[in-house]
């Protein structure tokens, strides 16, 4: 669709929807949000993108093939469950690291939070690839 | 009670009423038409006063939780509307052309 007003909108809310799905996933597992939530919220700033700019436009901004992403987001999932395995713990048993960076505040890195991420790619990608599939086969 | 918060709790409640009123509205609109661009429009309309809706259940029940929906609303809402107006320029259904050629 050729409208100035929407390109333009674009450049700006593509950007901001992308930051608001990152925030979202990563404040998943302990309150409202996670992987695929975040990975919607990314794949509509994606579709925006498709309407405002056409669907060629989209394949290179998202740089790769999204059915490779969606794979590449279940690989990652599988990992943070095989991750568990030197633990002696069962599949997809959460294990957290935590460090105390700062006296007082905890930073926490957990096989939940990689698996959210896998979600994530999986979410967006498999979305994306619905949105080419239906698109460029002519509305 | 503190003053104060029996105010704000009339104060969304009275503006909770106002917005149901403007959404039954938007809703007759919606189902009347008579074009198509007119029932697109009523969507719209009703995707920005659920955002207002659920920034006031966000108010009374002090659920800060609640405003990332309005958030997500605002972003993605007008989504619709956009992929409404390019089904609308390239053509539409038979049925809507034929409404609007009536227009």
């Amino acid at each position: 669709m050729n409208s100035l007003i929407l390109r333009t909108a674009t450049r700006l809310l593509v950007s901001l929807v992308l930051l608001f799905s990152i925030f979202v996933t990563l404040r998943g597992h302990n309150e409202p949000g996670g992987g695929f939530i975040g990975g919607l919220i990314a794949a509509s700033a994606f579709a925006l993108y498709s309407i405002a700019f056409g669907v060629e436009a989209l394949r290179r901004a998202f740089r790769f093939d999204p059915r490779a992403v969606a794979g590449f987001g279940v690989l990652v999932a599988i990992i943070s469950g095989l991750l568990s395995l030197p633990a002696e713990a069962p599949f997809l048993t959460g294990l957290w690291l935590t460090f105390e960076l700062v006296p007082g505040e905890k930073f926490a890195l957990s096989t939940p939070l990689l698996f959210d991420l896998g979600v994530y790619l999986t979410v967006i990608g498999g979305v994306i690839a619905i949105m080419l599939a239906l698109e460029e086969e002519g509305l | 009670m503190i003053p104060t918060d029996a105010f704000l709790e009339t104060a969304a409640t009275i503006s909770a009423i106002v917005l149901l009123i403007a959404m039954l509205i938007v809703i007759l609109r919606a189902i009347l038409g008579p074009s198509m661009a007119d029932r697109v429009l009523a969507l719209d309309l009703l995707t920005t006063l659920a955002i207002a809706f659920v920034a006031i259940v966000a108010v009374l029940y002090g659920q800060v939780v609640y405003l990332d929906v309005g958030i997500a609303l605002a972003l993605v809402g007008f989504l619709a509307t956009v992929a409404f107006a390019r089904f609308i320029a390239r053509g539409g259904t038979e049925n809507a052309r034929k409404v609007e050629g009536d227009d």
